[in-house]
Protein backbone atom coordinates (compact mmCIF):
# COMPACT_ATOMS: atom_id res chain seq x y z
CA UNK A 1 0.00 0.00 0.00
CA UNK A 2 1.17 3.50 -0.76
CA UNK A 3 2.03 5.92 2.03
CA UNK A 4 -0.93 8.14 1.19
CA UNK A 5 -3.33 5.19 1.32
CA UNK A 6 -1.90 4.04 4.62
CA UNK A 7 -2.34 7.52 5.99
CA UNK A 8 -5.91 7.64 4.81
CA UNK A 9 -6.66 4.30 6.40
CA UNK A 10 -5.00 5.48 9.61
CA UNK A 11 -7.06 8.67 9.66
CA UNK A 12 -10.24 6.68 8.98
CA UNK A 13 -9.54 4.57 12.05
CA UNK A 14 -8.98 7.66 14.14
CA UNK A 15 -12.19 9.22 12.85
CA UNK A 16 -14.06 6.04 13.70
CA UNK A 17 -12.63 6.24 17.26
CA UNK A 18 -10.65 3.02 16.82
CA UNK A 19 -7.59 2.97 19.06
CA UNK A 20 -4.15 2.82 17.49
CA UNK A 21 -2.03 0.05 19.00
CA UNK A 22 1.77 -0.33 19.01
CA UNK A 23 1.94 -2.80 16.08
CA UNK A 24 -0.40 -0.77 13.86
CA UNK A 25 0.95 1.34 11.04
CA UNK A 26 1.20 5.01 11.99
CA UNK A 27 2.64 8.12 10.35
CA UNK A 28 6.17 8.85 11.51
CA UNK A 29 5.09 12.26 12.72
CA UNK A 30 2.32 10.76 14.85
CA UNK A 31 4.88 8.46 16.44
CA UNK A 32 7.31 11.33 17.06
CA UNK A 33 4.63 13.61 18.44
CA UNK A 34 3.53 10.92 20.87
CA UNK A 35 7.05 10.04 21.95
CA UNK A 36 7.66 13.70 22.66
CA UNK A 37 4.39 14.18 24.51
CA UNK A 38 4.43 10.96 26.54
CA UNK A 39 8.08 11.26 27.52
CA UNK A 40 7.58 14.91 28.50
CA UNK A 41 4.67 13.78 30.57
CA UNK A 42 6.74 11.02 32.21
CA UNK A 43 9.58 13.47 32.89
CA UNK A 44 7.08 15.86 34.49
CA UNK A 45 6.03 13.15 36.91
CA UNK A 46 9.64 12.40 37.81
CA UNK A 47 10.78 16.01 38.16
CA UNK A 48 7.48 16.74 39.90
CA UNK A 49 8.58 14.45 42.72
CA UNK A 50 11.23 17.00 43.72
CA UNK A 51 9.28 20.10 44.78
CA UNK A 52 6.88 17.98 46.82
CA UNK A 53 9.58 15.64 48.07
CA UNK A 54 11.14 18.80 49.47
CA UNK A 55 8.52 18.77 52.25
CA UNK A 56 8.48 15.08 53.17
CA UNK A 57 11.06 15.47 55.92
CA UNK A 58 9.18 18.47 57.34
CA UNK A 59 5.56 17.37 56.96
CA UNK A 60 3.75 18.66 60.06
CA UNK A 61 2.14 15.42 61.28
CA UNK A 62 2.65 11.70 60.82
CA UNK A 63 -0.61 11.50 58.90
CA UNK A 64 0.46 14.27 56.52
CA UNK A 65 3.87 12.71 56.11
CA UNK A 66 2.40 9.36 55.12
CA UNK A 67 -0.05 11.08 52.75
CA UNK A 68 2.69 13.08 51.10
CA UNK A 69 5.08 10.16 50.68
CA UNK A 70 2.28 8.06 49.19
CA UNK A 71 1.47 10.88 46.82
CA UNK A 72 5.04 11.38 45.64
CA UNK A 73 5.25 7.62 45.18
CA UNK A 74 2.18 7.73 43.00
CA UNK A 75 4.01 10.25 40.82
CA UNK A 76 6.91 7.84 40.48
CA UNK A 77 4.41 5.14 39.52
CA UNK A 78 2.87 7.42 36.89
CA UNK A 79 6.35 8.04 35.54
CA UNK A 80 6.81 4.29 35.25
CA UNK A 81 3.60 3.64 33.31
CA UNK A 82 4.26 6.57 31.04
CA UNK A 83 7.84 5.53 30.26
CA UNK A 84 6.45 2.08 29.48
CA UNK A 85 3.79 3.60 27.20
CA UNK A 86 6.50 5.60 25.39
CA UNK A 87 8.63 2.46 25.06
CA UNK A 88 5.89 0.87 22.94
CA UNK A 89 6.72 3.52 20.34
CA UNK A 90 10.32 2.38 20.00
CA UNK A 91 12.40 4.40 22.47
CA UNK A 92 13.95 3.05 25.68
CA UNK A 93 13.81 4.50 29.16
CA UNK A 94 17.52 5.16 29.41
CA UNK A 95 17.49 7.23 26.22
CA UNK A 96 14.59 9.24 27.62
CA UNK A 97 16.46 9.79 30.89
CA UNK A 98 19.47 11.04 28.98
CA UNK A 99 17.28 13.43 27.01
CA UNK A 100 15.87 14.76 30.26
CA UNK A 101 19.25 15.05 31.95
CA UNK A 102 20.89 16.83 29.04
CA UNK A 103 18.09 19.39 28.96
CA UNK A 104 17.03 18.29 25.48
CA UNK A 105 13.65 17.00 26.62
CA UNK A 106 11.23 19.30 28.38
CA UNK A 107 8.97 18.72 31.36
CA UNK A 108 6.13 20.77 32.77
CA UNK A 109 7.46 24.22 33.67
CA UNK A 110 5.37 24.31 36.82
CA UNK A 111 7.97 22.20 38.59
CA UNK A 112 10.54 24.93 38.13
CA UNK A 113 8.87 26.91 40.89
CA UNK A 114 10.00 26.45 44.51
CA UNK A 115 7.96 25.01 47.40
CA UNK A 116 8.65 27.54 50.13
CA UNK A 117 6.14 26.68 52.84
CA UNK A 118 3.97 23.72 53.82
CA UNK A 119 0.98 25.48 52.23
CA UNK A 120 2.68 25.01 48.86
CA UNK A 121 1.97 21.30 49.21
CA UNK A 122 -1.71 22.14 49.50
CA UNK A 123 -1.51 24.59 46.60
CA UNK A 124 0.20 22.06 44.36
CA UNK A 125 -2.43 19.45 45.15
CA UNK A 126 -5.32 21.78 44.57
CA UNK A 127 -4.13 23.87 41.62
CA UNK A 128 -1.35 21.94 39.91
CA UNK A 129 -3.01 18.54 40.18
CA UNK A 130 -6.31 20.23 39.39
CA UNK A 131 -4.88 21.65 36.17
CA UNK A 132 -3.23 18.32 35.40
CA UNK A 133 -6.60 16.56 35.72
CA UNK A 134 -8.18 19.02 33.27
CA UNK A 135 -5.45 18.17 30.81
CA UNK A 136 -5.42 14.47 31.48
CA UNK A 137 -9.06 13.41 31.64
CA UNK A 138 -9.46 13.95 27.89
CA UNK A 139 -6.22 12.01 27.36
CA UNK A 140 -8.02 8.89 28.63
CA UNK A 141 -9.70 9.00 25.20
CA UNK A 142 -6.46 9.66 23.32
CA UNK A 143 -6.22 7.76 20.03
CA UNK A 144 -3.07 5.91 21.08
CA UNK A 145 -4.12 2.90 23.18
CA UNK A 146 -1.22 2.49 25.61
CA UNK A 147 -1.22 6.20 26.46
CA UNK A 148 -4.98 6.31 26.95
CA UNK A 149 -4.92 3.26 29.21
CA UNK A 150 -2.05 4.65 31.31
CA UNK A 151 -4.02 7.86 31.73
CA UNK A 152 -7.08 6.11 33.13
CA UNK A 153 -5.05 4.93 36.09
CA UNK A 154 -3.18 8.22 36.43
CA UNK A 155 -6.41 10.23 36.51
CA UNK A 156 -7.92 8.18 39.33
CA UNK A 157 -4.91 8.88 41.52
CA UNK A 158 -4.65 12.53 40.53
CA UNK A 159 -8.17 13.27 41.61
CA UNK A 160 -7.36 11.79 45.00
CA UNK A 161 -4.29 14.04 45.17
CA UNK A 162 -6.34 17.06 44.29
CA UNK A 163 -8.78 16.38 47.13
CA UNK A 164 -5.85 15.85 49.48
CA UNK A 165 -4.40 19.25 48.47
CA UNK A 166 -7.73 20.96 48.90
CA UNK A 167 -8.08 19.43 52.33
CA UNK A 168 -4.60 20.64 53.37
CA UNK A 169 -5.59 24.17 52.37
CA UNK A 170 -8.96 23.87 54.10
CA UNK A 171 -7.25 22.87 57.34
CA UNK A 172 -4.91 25.86 57.07
CA UNK A 173 -7.79 28.23 56.29
CA UNK A 174 -9.57 26.99 59.42
CA UNK A 175 -6.43 27.51 61.49
CA UNK A 176 -4.54 30.46 62.96
CA UNK A 177 -3.99 33.77 61.16
CA UNK A 178 -0.44 32.68 60.38
CA UNK A 179 -1.74 29.52 58.74
CA UNK A 180 -4.31 31.45 56.72
CA UNK A 181 -1.60 33.85 55.55
CA UNK A 182 0.58 30.91 54.62
CA UNK A 183 -2.21 29.43 52.49
CA UNK A 184 -3.02 32.74 50.78
CA UNK A 185 0.63 33.39 50.06
CA UNK A 186 0.95 29.99 48.41
CA UNK A 187 -2.08 30.61 46.19
CA UNK A 188 -0.70 34.03 45.25
CA UNK A 189 2.44 32.33 43.98
CA UNK A 190 0.92 29.19 42.35
CA UNK A 191 -2.16 30.59 40.64
CA UNK A 192 -0.56 32.11 37.54
CA UNK A 193 1.97 29.36 36.93
CA UNK A 194 -0.93 26.88 37.16
CA UNK A 195 -2.83 28.87 34.52
CA UNK A 196 0.23 28.60 32.30
CA UNK A 197 0.19 24.81 32.58
CA UNK A 198 -2.32 24.63 29.72
CA UNK A 199 0.30 26.03 27.38
CA UNK A 200 0.24 29.01 25.01
CA UNK A 201 -3.01 30.47 23.72
CA UNK A 202 -4.61 28.71 20.75
CA UNK A 203 -3.33 31.36 18.28
CA UNK A 204 0.16 30.63 19.49
CA UNK A 205 -0.05 26.84 19.57
CA UNK A 206 0.84 25.56 16.10
CA UNK A 207 0.69 21.84 16.91
CA UNK A 208 -2.84 21.89 18.29
CA UNK A 209 -4.65 21.50 14.94
CA UNK A 210 -2.73 18.38 13.96
CA UNK A 211 -2.96 16.88 17.45
CA UNK A 212 -6.71 17.39 17.45
CA UNK A 213 -7.06 15.85 14.03
CA UNK A 214 -5.18 12.81 15.31
CA UNK A 215 -7.29 12.85 18.48
CA UNK A 216 -4.25 13.00 20.70
CA UNK A 217 -5.81 16.17 22.01
CA UNK A 218 -9.56 16.63 22.43
CA UNK A 219 -9.75 20.24 23.58
CA UNK A 220 -7.63 23.29 22.86
CA UNK A 221 -5.39 24.91 25.47
CA UNK A 222 -7.76 27.85 25.89
CA UNK A 223 -10.81 25.63 26.31
CA UNK A 224 -9.13 23.66 29.06
CA UNK A 225 -7.83 26.79 30.76
CA UNK A 226 -11.33 28.25 30.83
CA UNK A 227 -12.75 25.08 32.40
CA UNK A 228 -10.03 25.24 35.03
CA UNK A 229 -10.79 28.85 35.91
CA UNK A 230 -14.51 28.18 36.17
CA UNK A 231 -13.98 25.28 38.55
CA UNK A 232 -11.37 27.04 40.69
CA UNK A 233 -13.37 30.18 41.31
CA UNK A 234 -16.11 28.20 43.00
CA UNK A 235 -13.69 26.10 45.01
CA UNK A 236 -11.78 29.21 46.12
CA UNK A 237 -15.05 30.54 47.58
CA UNK A 238 -15.44 27.35 49.62
CA UNK A 239 -11.88 27.75 50.88
CA UNK A 240 -12.33 31.43 51.58
CA UNK A 241 -9.16 32.13 49.64
CA UNK A 242 -8.60 34.91 47.09
CA UNK A 243 -7.35 34.13 43.60
CA UNK A 244 -4.79 36.83 42.76
CA UNK A 245 -6.50 38.20 39.64
CA UNK A 246 -8.43 41.47 39.94
CA UNK A 247 -9.96 40.91 36.49
CA UNK A 248 -11.63 37.68 37.48
CA UNK A 249 -15.38 38.13 37.06
CA UNK A 250 -18.43 36.29 35.83
CA UNK A 251 -19.37 36.99 32.21
CA UNK A 252 -23.08 36.37 31.85
CA UNK A 253 -22.94 36.40 28.06
CA UNK A 254 -20.18 33.82 27.75
CA UNK A 255 -21.36 31.80 30.72
CA UNK A 256 -17.76 31.72 31.95
CA UNK A 257 -15.44 33.69 34.17
CA UNK A 258 -13.28 36.30 32.45
CA UNK A 259 -9.73 36.45 33.67
CA UNK A 260 -6.70 38.73 33.45
CA UNK A 261 -3.75 38.67 31.11
CA UNK A 262 -1.23 35.88 31.53
CA UNK A 263 2.42 36.90 31.64
CA UNK A 264 3.63 34.95 28.60
CA UNK A 265 7.04 36.53 28.86
CA UNK A 266 7.50 34.74 32.18
CA UNK A 267 6.12 31.52 30.69
CA UNK A 268 8.58 31.46 27.79
CA UNK A 269 11.46 32.37 30.04
CA UNK A 270 10.73 29.47 32.36
CA UNK A 271 10.39 27.16 29.34
CA UNK A 272 13.78 28.38 28.11
CA UNK A 273 15.43 27.54 31.41
CA UNK A 274 15.24 30.80 33.31
CA UNK A 275 12.73 29.75 35.96
CA UNK A 276 13.68 29.91 39.64
CA UNK A 277 14.50 26.20 39.88
CA UNK A 278 15.28 24.94 36.34
CA UNK A 279 18.98 24.53 37.00
CA UNK A 280 18.45 23.07 40.46
CA UNK A 281 15.91 20.47 39.25
CA UNK A 282 18.12 19.31 36.39
CA UNK A 283 21.15 19.20 38.64
CA UNK A 284 19.27 17.03 41.13
CA UNK A 285 18.12 14.63 38.40
CA UNK A 286 21.63 14.43 36.99
CA UNK A 287 23.12 13.77 40.41
CA UNK A 288 20.62 10.98 41.09
CA UNK A 289 21.45 9.44 37.73
CA UNK A 290 25.22 9.80 38.05
CA UNK A 291 25.33 8.64 41.68
CA UNK A 292 23.26 5.62 40.71
CA UNK A 293 25.58 4.57 37.90
CA UNK A 294 27.65 2.18 40.02
CA UNK A 295 24.47 0.61 41.38
CA UNK A 296 23.05 -0.01 37.91
CA UNK A 297 26.40 -1.39 36.73
CA UNK A 298 26.63 -3.70 39.73
CA UNK A 299 23.09 -4.96 39.27
CA UNK A 300 23.86 -5.69 35.63
CA UNK A 301 27.17 -7.40 36.43
CA UNK A 302 25.51 -9.52 39.08
CA UNK A 303 22.69 -10.65 36.83
CA UNK A 304 25.22 -11.58 34.12
CA UNK A 305 27.28 -13.54 36.63
CA UNK A 306 24.21 -15.33 37.85
CA UNK A 307 23.11 -16.22 34.35
CA UNK A 308 26.61 -17.51 33.57
CA UNK A 309 26.67 -19.61 36.76
CA UNK A 310 23.28 -21.04 35.95
CA UNK A 311 24.38 -21.93 32.44
CA UNK A 312 27.62 -23.51 33.75
CA UNK A 313 25.59 -25.43 36.33
CA UNK A 314 23.37 -26.83 33.63
CA UNK A 315 26.32 -27.86 31.49
CA UNK A 316 27.98 -29.56 34.45
CA UNK B 1 5.03 2.19 87.19
CA UNK B 2 4.34 -0.75 84.95
CA UNK B 3 2.61 1.57 82.47
CA UNK B 4 5.70 3.77 82.37
CA UNK B 5 7.88 0.81 81.54
CA UNK B 6 5.56 -0.21 78.71
CA UNK B 7 5.43 3.37 77.46
CA UNK B 8 9.20 3.50 77.42
CA UNK B 9 9.41 0.22 75.54
CA UNK B 10 6.83 1.29 72.95
CA UNK B 11 8.70 4.53 72.39
CA UNK B 12 11.90 2.60 71.87
CA UNK B 13 10.26 0.48 69.19
CA UNK B 14 8.45 3.43 67.65
CA UNK B 15 11.50 5.70 67.64
CA UNK B 16 13.48 3.12 65.69
CA UNK B 17 10.76 2.97 63.06
CA UNK B 18 10.32 6.73 62.95
CA UNK B 19 13.97 7.67 62.66
CA UNK B 20 14.76 4.98 60.09
CA UNK B 21 11.65 5.91 58.10
CA UNK B 22 12.72 9.54 58.11
CA UNK B 23 16.16 8.59 56.82
CA UNK B 24 14.82 6.33 54.08
CA UNK B 25 12.38 8.98 52.91
CA UNK B 26 15.39 11.16 52.05
CA UNK B 27 15.85 8.87 49.04
CA UNK B 28 12.49 9.80 47.56
CA UNK B 29 13.18 11.23 44.10
CA UNK B 30 16.92 10.55 44.32
CA UNK B 31 17.18 6.78 43.90
CA UNK B 32 19.57 5.09 41.47
CA UNK B 33 16.74 3.34 39.59
CA UNK B 34 13.09 4.38 39.55
CA UNK B 35 11.88 1.00 40.81
CA UNK B 36 14.39 1.13 43.69
CA UNK B 37 13.41 4.68 44.50
CA UNK B 38 9.86 3.40 44.91
CA UNK B 39 10.88 0.33 46.90
CA UNK B 40 12.91 2.34 49.41
CA UNK B 41 10.14 4.86 49.81
CA UNK B 42 7.67 2.03 50.29
CA UNK B 43 9.73 0.68 53.15
CA UNK B 44 9.79 4.15 54.63
CA UNK B 45 6.03 4.29 54.35
CA UNK B 46 5.70 0.95 56.16
CA UNK B 47 7.96 2.22 58.94
CA UNK B 48 5.87 5.35 59.43
CA UNK B 49 2.78 3.16 59.58
CA UNK B 50 4.43 1.07 62.30
CA UNK B 51 5.42 4.24 64.12
CA UNK B 52 1.83 5.40 64.14
CA UNK B 53 0.54 2.10 65.51
CA UNK B 54 3.16 2.07 68.25
CA UNK B 55 2.77 5.73 69.18
CA UNK B 56 -1.02 5.59 69.23
CA UNK B 57 -0.76 2.70 71.61
CA UNK B 58 1.94 4.46 73.63
CA UNK B 59 -0.26 7.55 73.96
CA UNK B 60 -3.12 5.38 75.18
CA UNK B 61 -0.89 3.57 77.66
CA UNK B 62 0.37 6.87 79.02
CA UNK B 63 -3.18 8.22 79.26
CA UNK B 64 -2.18 11.86 79.64
CA UNK B 65 -3.81 13.15 76.48
CA UNK B 66 -0.67 13.17 74.37
CA UNK B 67 -1.12 12.13 70.72
CA UNK B 68 1.06 10.26 68.23
CA UNK B 69 2.17 13.64 66.90
CA UNK B 70 3.08 14.97 70.33
CA UNK B 71 5.32 11.95 70.77
CA UNK B 72 6.94 12.35 67.35
CA UNK B 73 7.28 16.10 67.15
CA UNK B 74 7.55 17.42 70.69
CA UNK B 75 10.29 15.33 72.25
CA UNK B 76 13.94 16.31 72.05
CA UNK B 77 16.95 14.12 71.23
CA UNK B 78 17.66 13.03 74.81
CA UNK B 79 14.11 11.67 75.02
CA UNK B 80 14.45 9.57 71.88
CA UNK B 81 15.26 5.93 72.50
CA UNK B 82 16.17 4.62 69.06
CA UNK B 83 19.39 2.72 68.48
CA UNK B 84 22.24 4.75 66.99
CA UNK B 85 22.37 2.66 63.81
CA UNK B 86 19.09 4.04 62.44
CA UNK B 87 19.98 7.70 62.88
CA UNK B 88 23.25 7.52 60.94
CA UNK B 89 23.30 9.39 57.61
CA UNK B 90 22.33 7.37 54.54
CA UNK B 91 25.59 7.76 52.65
CA UNK B 92 25.46 6.20 49.20
CA UNK B 93 22.84 3.65 48.15
CA UNK B 94 25.09 0.78 49.22
CA UNK B 95 25.57 2.14 52.72
CA UNK B 96 21.83 2.67 53.02
CA UNK B 97 21.32 -0.97 52.06
CA UNK B 98 23.89 -2.27 54.56
CA UNK B 99 22.35 -0.21 57.35
CA UNK B 100 18.90 -1.40 56.35
CA UNK B 101 19.93 -5.03 56.14
CA UNK B 102 21.62 -5.07 59.55
CA UNK B 103 18.52 -3.50 61.04
CA UNK B 104 15.99 -5.60 59.09
CA UNK B 105 17.66 -8.82 60.17
CA UNK B 106 17.26 -7.70 63.78
CA UNK B 107 13.80 -6.23 63.28
CA UNK B 108 12.49 -9.41 61.69
CA UNK B 109 13.61 -11.51 64.65
CA UNK B 110 12.39 -8.95 67.14
CA UNK B 111 8.88 -8.76 65.69
CA UNK B 112 8.78 -12.54 65.33
CA UNK B 113 9.53 -12.85 69.04
CA UNK B 114 6.99 -10.13 69.86
CA UNK B 115 4.24 -12.29 68.37
CA UNK B 116 4.43 -14.09 71.71
CA UNK B 117 4.38 -10.98 73.85
CA UNK B 118 2.03 -11.21 76.80
CA UNK B 119 0.83 -7.75 75.84
CA UNK B 120 -1.91 -8.57 73.34
CA UNK B 121 -1.97 -5.19 71.65
CA UNK B 122 1.76 -5.26 71.11
CA UNK B 123 1.55 -8.80 69.75
CA UNK B 124 -1.12 -7.62 67.29
CA UNK B 125 1.08 -4.72 66.12
CA UNK B 126 3.96 -7.16 65.73
CA UNK B 127 1.85 -9.45 63.60
CA UNK B 128 0.90 -6.67 61.24
CA UNK B 129 4.43 -5.27 61.10
CA UNK B 130 6.05 -8.64 60.55
CA UNK B 131 4.44 -9.03 57.14
CA UNK B 132 6.06 -5.78 56.07
CA UNK B 133 9.40 -6.44 57.72
CA UNK B 134 9.63 -9.84 56.04
CA UNK B 135 9.55 -8.01 52.72
CA UNK B 136 12.05 -5.39 53.92
CA UNK B 137 14.52 -8.10 54.86
CA UNK B 138 14.10 -9.84 51.53
CA UNK B 139 14.67 -6.56 49.68
CA UNK B 140 17.77 -5.54 51.62
CA UNK B 141 19.20 -9.09 51.51
CA UNK B 142 18.85 -9.21 47.73
CA UNK B 143 20.59 -5.90 47.33
CA UNK B 144 23.36 -6.91 49.76
CA UNK B 145 24.07 -9.85 47.48
CA UNK B 146 23.68 -7.96 44.23
CA UNK B 147 25.97 -5.12 45.23
CA UNK B 148 28.42 -7.24 47.24
CA UNK B 149 28.84 -9.64 44.34
CA UNK B 150 28.43 -7.05 41.57
CA UNK B 151 31.45 -5.11 40.35
CA UNK B 152 34.80 -4.50 42.05
CA UNK B 153 33.64 -0.98 42.86
CA UNK B 154 30.31 -2.04 44.35
CA UNK B 155 32.01 -4.77 46.38
CA UNK B 156 34.46 -2.27 47.81
CA UNK B 157 31.73 0.21 48.69
CA UNK B 158 29.68 -2.47 50.44
CA UNK B 159 32.62 -3.86 52.39
CA UNK B 160 33.62 -0.38 53.58
CA UNK B 161 30.07 0.39 54.66
CA UNK B 162 29.79 -2.93 56.49
CA UNK B 163 33.10 -2.33 58.28
CA UNK B 164 32.07 1.21 59.25
CA UNK B 165 28.60 0.30 60.48
CA UNK B 166 29.57 -2.82 62.37
CA UNK B 167 30.30 -1.03 65.62
CA UNK B 168 26.65 0.07 65.76
CA UNK B 169 25.27 -3.48 65.70
CA UNK B 170 26.13 -4.39 69.31
CA UNK B 171 23.51 -2.01 70.64
CA UNK B 172 20.74 -3.90 68.87
CA UNK B 173 21.15 -6.66 71.46
CA UNK B 174 22.00 -4.47 74.45
CA UNK B 175 19.17 -4.76 76.97
CA UNK B 176 18.00 -1.52 78.56
CA UNK B 177 16.77 -1.56 82.18
CA UNK B 178 13.24 -1.26 80.85
CA UNK B 179 13.67 -4.28 78.63
CA UNK B 180 15.17 -6.33 81.44
CA UNK B 181 12.13 -5.58 83.61
CA UNK B 182 9.61 -6.27 80.88
CA UNK B 183 11.22 -9.53 79.86
CA UNK B 184 10.29 -10.85 83.29
CA UNK B 185 6.58 -10.47 82.53
CA UNK B 186 6.95 -11.69 78.95
CA UNK B 187 6.08 -8.30 77.43
CA UNK B 188 9.47 -7.52 75.89
CA UNK B 189 11.86 -9.63 73.86
CA UNK B 190 14.94 -11.19 75.40
CA UNK B 191 17.41 -9.84 72.87
CA UNK B 192 20.19 -12.15 74.00
CA UNK B 193 18.20 -15.00 72.51
CA UNK B 194 18.04 -13.34 69.09
CA UNK B 195 21.73 -12.76 68.73
CA UNK B 196 22.83 -16.11 67.36
CA UNK B 197 20.02 -16.19 64.77
CA UNK B 198 20.93 -12.68 63.74
CA UNK B 199 24.61 -13.56 63.37
CA UNK B 200 23.66 -16.62 61.35
CA UNK B 201 21.50 -14.61 58.97
CA UNK B 202 24.11 -11.89 58.57
CA UNK B 203 26.80 -14.48 57.86
CA UNK B 204 24.63 -16.34 55.37
CA UNK B 205 23.86 -13.21 53.35
CA UNK B 206 27.39 -11.81 53.59
CA UNK B 207 28.80 -15.14 52.39
CA UNK B 208 26.56 -15.06 49.37
CA UNK B 209 27.44 -11.42 48.82
CA UNK B 210 31.16 -12.30 49.02
CA UNK B 211 31.49 -9.82 51.90
CA UNK B 212 33.63 -10.40 54.95
CA UNK B 213 31.79 -10.21 58.27
CA UNK B 214 33.83 -7.83 60.47
CA UNK B 215 35.37 -8.91 63.76
CA UNK B 216 33.45 -7.87 66.84
CA UNK B 217 35.40 -5.00 68.37
CA UNK B 218 34.36 -2.02 70.47
CA UNK B 219 30.64 -1.35 70.10
CA UNK B 220 28.93 2.05 70.22
CA UNK B 221 25.84 2.36 72.35
CA UNK B 222 23.69 4.96 74.09
CA UNK B 223 20.66 5.44 71.88
CA UNK B 224 18.34 3.43 74.08
CA UNK B 225 19.11 5.72 77.02
CA UNK B 226 18.95 8.93 75.01
CA UNK B 227 22.66 9.42 74.39
CA UNK B 228 22.74 9.90 70.64
CA UNK B 229 25.12 10.82 67.85
CA UNK B 230 25.22 14.41 66.61
CA UNK B 231 23.08 13.36 63.64
CA UNK B 232 19.82 13.00 65.53
CA UNK B 233 19.50 16.65 66.52
CA UNK B 234 19.53 17.78 62.90
CA UNK B 235 17.10 15.09 61.86
CA UNK B 236 14.69 16.20 64.57
CA UNK B 237 15.16 19.92 63.91
CA UNK B 238 14.12 19.29 60.33
CA UNK B 239 11.28 16.90 61.13
CA UNK B 240 9.81 18.90 64.01
CA UNK B 241 10.17 22.36 62.51
CA UNK B 242 6.51 23.18 61.82
CA UNK B 243 5.18 21.82 65.10
CA UNK B 244 7.83 23.80 66.96
CA UNK B 245 7.44 27.03 64.99
CA UNK B 246 3.63 27.09 65.23
CA UNK B 247 2.77 25.34 68.50
CA UNK B 248 -0.65 23.89 69.10
CA UNK B 249 -2.04 24.16 65.57
CA UNK B 250 -3.97 21.67 63.51
CA UNK B 251 -2.39 20.65 60.21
Amino acid sequence: MKEADLEQKFQDKIDAEIRIEPRDWMPEKYRKTLIRQISQHAHSEIVGMLPEGNWISRAPSLKRKVGLIAKVQDEAGHGLYLYSAAETLGIDRDTMFQQLNSGKAKYSSIFNYPTITWADIGAIGWLVDGAAIMNQVPLCRCSYGPYARAMVRVCKEESFHQRQGFEILMTLMNGSQEQKDMAQNAIDRWWWPSMMMFGPTDDDSPNTVQSMKWKIKRYTNDELRQKFVDVCVDQAKVLGITLPDPDLKWNEERGHYDFGKINWDEFWNVVKGNGPCNKQRLKTRNEAYDNGKWVREAAMAYSEKRAARKAAGKVA
Amino acid sequence: MKENLLLDYLLQLGDNALVLGQRLAEWCGHGPILEQDMAITNISLDLFGQTRNLFQYAAKVEGKGRTEDNLAFLRDAIQFKNVLLVELPNGDFGRTIVKQFLYDAYNFLNYTALLNSTDKQLAAIAEKSLKEVTYHLRFSSEWMIRLGDGTAESHQRMQTALDDLWMYTGELFEMSEVEKELVKTGVAVDLEKLKSDWSKKVREICDEATLKVPENGWMQKGGKTGVHTENLGFLLADMQYLQRAYPGQQW
